[in-house]
């Protein structure tokens, strides 16, 4: 959050409408998300002309105020301050007060009330405690205009940008200089520092204290002392600062540290002195070494933190949240003031295990500029002198290891323009980089520019240079072109080619394509579990609902089936292609489809009903798409969750790749049938197509009949079939089954198609082989021929 | 029975004839083996021989005379009885058709075939990758090292402390990409797939959802190209009339970075509740490829250079097709889907 009034003192901006300033400041890269103001319509300055009690409350009064129209308003007022002459903040009807709280004209204990006069905590501008509301009302100086807009004569009137935290290129943009200086870069206007003077007392820092780091994690550290602070209320235009973007005040030392962080991005930490003793050891924690933070909790350390002692206790967890022992009080005279920088990502993790995001870990876990750590300690010294009159100590405790050496971009004005596509002319560049406060020199036409520091987010590379010149010089003057590349087709590459022709082919078939999630519950994952593969559990799931990750896809579509059967959807043909992982992380894809109810509808004539074979005439479609054509089988499954007597195995090349049947009773009431494959499976070579002549000579089609066991499968029977019958038998076709039969039997009727694609066959010989084939399916199996 | 009388008979015979069967049976009696014309063939011998000449020719003009009338009635009923078989056979074209259905795609899907379409035409393969995937391919060579803040933005399902995971982005498919083409070769792909991010599930989040990426590594690519690119694919996928612009923007894998915003489809940038009243929707975040992920991968960024762009297809498909809520795309139901198997064969003539 960034307050343009606040920004004001560093830049002039006077001039802009900032509505207008924040589309600027977004086009140029900085997301601003809200424009916010705290204007209030209806709010007026005025006068109370006369203050009588209220005729039927002890407490109440009643007074006529001019608020600069014709009439004197009448307003009931309980503040015990209110008096006649007073100038007072009036919110007259049609009001809106933070909390969403409208002013209406109404009747008060039977008298007419028209708005009311407000203390400042009504209107945001204040913290409601004790303290403000003892106040009571308002009172503005006796030569306040009546009429006015009070938020405007006070100097309160704020506008707030929020900023996109996550679309974000570092955090010089979170505080208020940093905001200032892409301002100044937008309007080409120079940023002006705040005072950061103060004197300095004879006593030395270094006859006090002394520092020890211990870490490579803390490659800078620098502290100076103030004694004899006062503590007391801040100034109004800090603690209104601080409020207006959402921090709450304090004490006036406390809010100087909050203040400059804003102003200057860096965390600064105040330890009472006192109580800290005289050394400072800044070092990696020990595991399981413990501290109370400022918010009274215990905290366990790992030895990933940094800590920060006075020796021997830990008195601070470094950039993340001070310790209670050493906090700044209302009793507190001495104060140590840390500025540092610390490892950005020792930080970040610190904050991450202690679930202790703050203001200060969110600042460091970004990165900081070392020129504005020392800044904000000459900040800090000078607002604690101007307001908590604290006699600065000379001197400063330092560790400095930190590299100072400027990041340097050095590139052709070509290099640029290559980049983003256009010609910018050379001077527009200097001007750009001008406008950044970037310093620069240019030798033989190659520019050299030096990135100041506060840009952490600037590389040593040309492209950085190129996104500052073009964000400044504007993208709308890109014009598009086209890469100018090799011609090509491109193409689905790999697994991707297979999920999508298969996918096709099972719309075409009538299936409808459905997405469902990856993660799935534990049960759900267990309620068809034909493969029984382990399964990876997320660690930290968001709940056990999406915790574990599928390896079988019918769960899914059994969902989406009850799901669209709670709908009241008659006929459910879907289908899914996705990956699954097992416990090895082990990959596949796979398809898998779910059918139920009609496949072809007609309610009046007659539909056709999805059934076992219906499903297998899909499923043979995709194989025979694929290429297979007899290569696959389908065998008698045990997959238990599948009814035992309408399921199978499907096989390629003897190998299972799927499974399919009727969806087990128990499991589904209604006739549904799953059917899963293999994608993996399925992504193998088969031979490329070629034309094969229809024969030119004709067929001759023998039929016949076998009485068979109920159990015994025609495959079986055709297995023999196509053995007996050898070259000459083309086609076998099963155009009857009859299941009535007694003593547990049946027939299967074929009608056998026999063909040489090179002469005309004779009655002679197909009758040979015919008789063949009957006599080794009625003698090699228990078959008898009932008909032929 | 002479000719004449015969003719008089047949005149009269056929004169009653009502149908097929009752025209076969005069066909019997006239022309059967025992017919009356056939048996007046045998009496030719009982001619003398100076007439038989003239007999015989009486006996065939007598034969043409019945088997003319014969055909002409025989076409006649013919007709008429067809004509009766067919009004039996009419229906009632009004009642229901039998439904024969093909299978819609999802949504999501649809639209995802669209973007896919559109960039193969400009020569980009489509490519997949794992979604169990390796922290290092999902982050670290993105130019993401472990602790750094973007990953903040990205909240991530990990699997195996910090190393294995469900890829919060598909970006790991363009390093896997990039890997495989060894720093020589040329890269155009688009990879669309699913991705995972700890958010919680509205109408507008999903802790699954799908992203499409694309990556160009060539020579001399710029942010010129990538705005070209664009005006292609949008054109195409919102209509001829949207424009497309260029805000910077900020991410770690690209630099210089930006946003493209297309103006409002609907209002033609008038402003609408679809653009919120800015006559612009942002549709994805691209930029210039860092130089860090290309080394990364392989890539001299001194002779390569490309760019990297990607969006959120359910977002996408959300302002298409007018969805509010993204749970649709994952909770499908088929009275809704039915509506998407067809074409839109009109667009952008």
């Amino acid at each position: 959050m960034i307050n343009l009034e606040w920004v004001k003192d560093y830049i002039d901006i006077s001039d802009q409408d900032l509505h207008e300033l924040a589309v600027k400041i977004t086009e140029a890269g900085i997301n601003i998300e809200k424009v916010i103001t705290n204007k209030i319509d209806n709010l007026v300055i005025g006068e109370v002309k006369s203050c009588v009690d209220h005729p039927n409350s002890d407490h109440l009064h009643l007074c006529q105020v001019d608020v600069g129209k014709d009439e004197l308003q009448q307003i009931v007022c309980g503040a015990p301050n209110v008096r006649e002459g007073l100038k007072v903040i009036v919110a007259l009807p049609g009001t809106v007060l933070p909390g969403d709280f409208a002013i209406k004209a109404s009747k008060i204990r039977g008298v007419e009330s028209n708005g009311m006069i407000c203390a400042l905590y009504e209107l945001g501008l204040e913290e409601k405690n004790e303290e403000t509301y003892a106040k009571g009302i308002e009172e503005l100086k006796d030569n306040a205009p009546v009429g006015k807009d009070p938020l405007v004569y006070l100097g309160l009137e704020d506008t707030l940008y929020e900023l996109d935290i996550h679309k974000h290129r570092n955090n010089d943009c979170y505080y208020h200089i940093g905001f200032a200086y892409e301002i100044s870069a937008i309007l080409n206007r120079k940023v002006k520092l705040p005072d950061l003077s103060y004197s300095e007392d004879k006593d030395n820092i270094n006859n006090h204290f002394k520092l020890e780091v211990d870490t490579p994690k803390c490659p800078y550290y620098l502290a100076k002392m103030v004694t004899n602070v006062e503590i007391k209320e801040s100034p109004d235009f800090i603690k209104r600062r601080l409020l207006s973007v959402g921090m709450r005040p304090i004490n006036n030392v406390v809010d100087i540290s909050n203040y400059v962080m804003l102003e200057f991005g860096q965390p600064l930490h105040f330890f009472d002195k006192d109580t800290l003793g005289d050394k400072i050891l800044v070092r990696d924690a020990k595991d399981g070494e413990e501290i109370t933070t400022l918010d009274n909790k215990e905290r366990t350390l790992r030895s990933s933190d940094i800590i920060i002692t006075d020796g021997k206790k830990p008195v601070c967890i470094a950039g993340v949240m001070g310790g209670l022992n050493t906090e700044v009080e209302p009793t507190t005279k001495n104060i140590l003031i840390e500025a540092a920088i610390f490892d950005p990502v020792s930080i970040r993790y610190t904050a991450s295990h202690l679930d202790l995001r703050s203001e200060a870990s969110i600042r460091y876990g970004k990165g900081l500029s070392y020129e504005y750590t020392n800044y904000a300690l000459d900040r800090a010294c000078h607002l604690l002198e101007k307001y908590a009159n604290a006699t600065v100590l000379s001197g400063t405790v330092k560790h400095d290891k930190i590299d100072k050496t400027p990041k340097v971009v050095e590139f052709y004005p070509i290099d640029v323009d290559k980049m983003l596509g256009i010609k910018i002319d050379e001077d527009i560049m200097k001007h750009e980089l001008e406008r950044l406060d970037f310093p620069y020199t240019i030798k033989d036409g190659k520019f050299k520019v030096t990135i100041p520091s506060r840009r952490l987010d600037i590389e040593s590379n040309v492209n950085d240079i190129a996104e500052e010149i073009g964000r400044l010089y504007g993208y709308q003057n890109i014009k598009g072109t086209l890469p100018k590349i090799e011609l090509k087709r491109g193409e689905y590459v790999g697994d991707v080619k297979y999920r999508k022709a298969i996918s096709k082919r099972l719309r075409s078939l009538g299936l409808n394509e459905v997405k469902t999630y990856t993660l799935v519950s534990p049960s759900m994952a267990a309620s068809f579990d034909y493969e029984e593969k382990e399964k990876i559990t997320l660690p930290n799931p968001m709940s056990i609902d999406k915790s574990v990750i599928r390896t079988s896809l019918i769960p899914s579509l059994l969902n989406t089936y009850n799901y669209n059967k709670a709908r009241k959807v008659e006929d459910i043909n879907i289908y899914e292609i996705a990956k699954t992982y097992d416990k090895s992380y082990n990959e596949e894809s796979k398809i898998a489809f779910l059918m139920k109810g009609n496949y072809v509808t007609n309610p009046w004539k007659g539909s056709i009903k999805v059934d076992f074979y219906l499903m297998k005439g899909i499923v043979e479609s995709i194989l025979d798409y694929l290429g297979f054509k007899n290569r696959y089988s389908f065998v008698k499954s045990n997959v238990s969750d599948l009814h035992p007597g309408v399921s199978a195995d499907i096989l390629l090349d003897r190998k299972r790749i799927g499974i399919m049947g009727r969806v087990h009773p128990k499991k589904c009431s209604d006739e549904v049938y799953v059917c899963e494959l293999s994608l993996n499976a399925l992504m193998t070579k088969v031979k490329p197509l070629k034309y094969k002549e229809a024969s030119k000579y004709p067929t001759i089609v023998k039929d016949v009949a076998f009485i068979v066991p109920k159990s015994m499968s025609s495959s079986e029977v055709e297995t023999v079939i196509k053995k007996a019958g050898g070259r000459l038998l083309s086609e076998i076709n099963v155009f009857d089954v009859y299941e009535k039969l007694d003593n547990d039997k049946k027939s299967i009727a074929y009608n056998l198609t026999f063909m040489d694609s090179n002469r005309t066959l004779t009655d002679e010989e197909v009758m040979n082989v015919f008789d063949n084939i009957i006599k080794k399916v009625t003698t090699s199996l228990d078959v008898e021929l009932r008909d032929k | 029975m002479n000719i004449e009388d015969i003719k008089k008979e047949i005149e009269k015979d056929l004169s009653s004839v009502k149908d097929l069967k009752s025209l076969n049976e005069l066909h019997i009696k006239y022309l059967s083996k025992k017919g009356i014309i056939t048996e007046l063939n045998s009496k030719i011998k009982d001619v003398p021989n100076d007439k038989k000449k003239e007999f015989g020719m009486e006996v065939n003009s007598l034969r043409n005379y019945f088997n003319e009338k014969y055909n002409a009635i025989k076409e006649r009923l013919e007709t008429e009885e067809l004509n009766k078989k067919l009004e039996s056979e009419s229906i009632d074209i009004s009642l229901p058709a039998t439904k024969v259905s093909v299978g819609s795609p999802n949504i999501l899907e649809k639209l995802i075939e669209e973007v896919e379409d559109i960039f193969m035409s400009m020569g980009y393969d489509v490519v997949d990758g794992p979604e169990v995937e390796e922290d290092k391919y999902n982050f670290e060579m993105l130019n993401i090292p472990k602790g750094h803040p973007a990953r903040d933005a990205q909240d991530t399902f990990y699997i195996e402390g910090e190393e294995i995971l469900l890829r919060s982005q598909t970006s790991p498919v363009q390093v896997r990409t990039m890997l495989k083409g060894k720093g020589e070769k040329p890269i155009r792909v688009i990879c669309p797939g699913k991705t995972y991010r700890r958010d919680d599930d509205d109408a507008t989040h999903s802790h699954q959802f799908m992203q499409i990426e694309g990556l160009l590594v060539d020579k001399d690519i710029s942010l010129s190209d990538l705005k070209g690119t664009f005006e292609v694919a949008f054109k195409k996928l919102f209509g001829n009339d949207v424009e497309v612009r260029l805000r910077p923007s900020y991410y770690q894998f690209t630099e210089p970075s930006v946003e493209a915003d297309i103006s409002c489809f609907n209002c033609k940038g008038k402003g609408c509740n679809i653009c919120k009243h800015t006559g612009w929707i942002t549709i994805v975040g691209a930029g210039i490829v860092h130089p860090n992920v290309l080394r990364m991968s392989g890539y001299d960024p001194d002779v390569w250079s490309g760019f990297a762009f990607g969006f959120g297809a359910e977002r996408v498909a959300m302002l298409k097709y007018g969805i509010n809520d993204l749970r649709v795309f994952y909770n499908t139901d088929l009275r809704e889907v039915n509506n998407f198997d067809r074409g839109e064969l009109d667009n952008n003539d």
